[in-house]
C-alpha cells in the first residue's frame, strides 16, 4: 500500500479484508484513490475475495457508492471473485436501501457472518 | 405580547472546490445545527444532502468550466427548519433526464444517486429554470 493510503488492507486466509482509515468517505479525490487501490488488489488476485468492513465509516457519498459499483464489476467474469461488505451502521445502510444496491451487493452484519460466506 | 420568530435571512457563501473549504461550511453548518437541537440522525441527513448538492455543482454543473470557479451555497437555519441553496455557474441541467439508478435495470449505473439521496432526505428540493440551482429545505421532524 502507498504511504498515503487511505485503506488498511490485511490477508486472512484467502480473504482480503479492507478497511477504510478515515470515517467520511466524502472526498472525491480520495475516492478515486481507493477505487485505483482496490482495483489493483483485484488484478493481482486469480479469484479474489474481498471483506469490505465500514466499521469506522460514518459518512459515504454516491460517488463512494459508485466507486463500490465499478470494484463489484470488476470482481466480475472473468475473475469470479467474491465481494462482501460488513459492519455497515443502521444510518449508512439506510443510503444502500434508498438506493437499492442493498440488492446488488452482498451485505452482512459483521466480519464474522462475511468470513462464513466467503468459505 | 406576541413574538414572531422568522427564519433568519439566508447566509451566503462563496466556495471553491478545495476539500478542506467544503469541510469547514459543512463542519459550520451542522455545529449550528447541533446547537438549534438538531438530532444525529437530522444531521446526517443534512451532510448528506448538502454534500451531494456541493458536489453535483462542482463535479456536473462546473465539468466543462475551469476547476478553480466557485459555486455558491446559501443557508439559514433555526430549530424549525434548515434551507440551503447550492447554485454554481454552469449551463444547467435537466434533472428529469437522469436516468433512475434505483430501477433494477440501472442498478449498476455510475451516477444519478445523489439526486436520490437528496430527494430522499430533505423535506422539499426545488431546481431553478436554468437547472443550475437546487433549493433544499429540511424540516426538522
Amino acid at each position: 500500500m502507498a504511504a498515503d493510503s487511505r485503506l488498511r488492507v490485511k490477508k486472512i486466509d484467502t480473504v482480503t479484508h479492507i478497511e477504510f482509515v478515515d470515517r467520511s468517505i466524502l472526498d472525491e479525490a480520495n475516492i478515486q484513490k481507493i477505487g485505483e487501490e482496490i482495483a489493483k488488489i483485484i488484478e493481482v488476485e486469480a479469484k479474489p475475495k474481498l471483506l469490505i468492513s465500514f466499521a469506522n465509516v460514518d459518512h459515504l457519498s454516491s460517488s463512494a457508492l459508485s466507486m463500490l459499483i465499478a470494484i463489484n464489476s470488476k470482481m466480475k467474469a472473468p475473475k469470479n471473485g467474491e465481494l462482501r461488505l460488513a459492519n455497515i451502521d443502521p444510518q449508512l445502510y439506510e443510503v444502500f436501501v434508498i438506493t437499492r444496491l442493498n440488492k446488488l451487493f452482498k451485505i452482512l452484519p459483521t466480519t464474522e457472518d462475511a468470513m462464513k460466506s466467503l468459505a | 405580547m406576541t413574538t414572531h420568530r422568522t427564519t433568519p435571512a439566508p447566509i451566503r457563501v462563496t466556495l471553491h472546490n478545495q476539500r478542506p473549504l467544503i469541510d469547514r461550511l459543512e463542519e459550520t453548518v451542522l455545529a449550528e445545527c447541533e446547537q438549534q437541537g438538531y438530532t444525529k440522525a437530522s444531521r446526517f441527513a443534512i451532510r448528506l444532502a448538502l454534500d451531494e448538492a456541493i458536489t453535483n455543482g462542482f463535479s456536473h454543473g462546473h465539468e466543462h468550466l475551469p476547476s478553480s470557479l466557485p459555486i455558491y451555497v446559501e443557508y439559514a437555519i433555526d430549530d424549525k427548519q434548515c434551507f440551503f441553496a447550492v447554485e454554481d455557474q454552469g449551463p444547467g441541467f435537466d434533472p428529469s433526464t437522469v436516468k433512475d439508478p434505483t430501477l433494477d435495470e440501472n442498478l449498476e449505473q455510475m451516477s444519478g444517486r445523489g439526486v436520490i439521496l437528496i430527494r430522499a432526505y430533505m423535506s422539499s428540493v426545488t431546481h431553478n429554470a436554468k437547472g443550475n440551482r437546487i433549493e433544499m429545505i429540511y424540516k426538522r421532524p
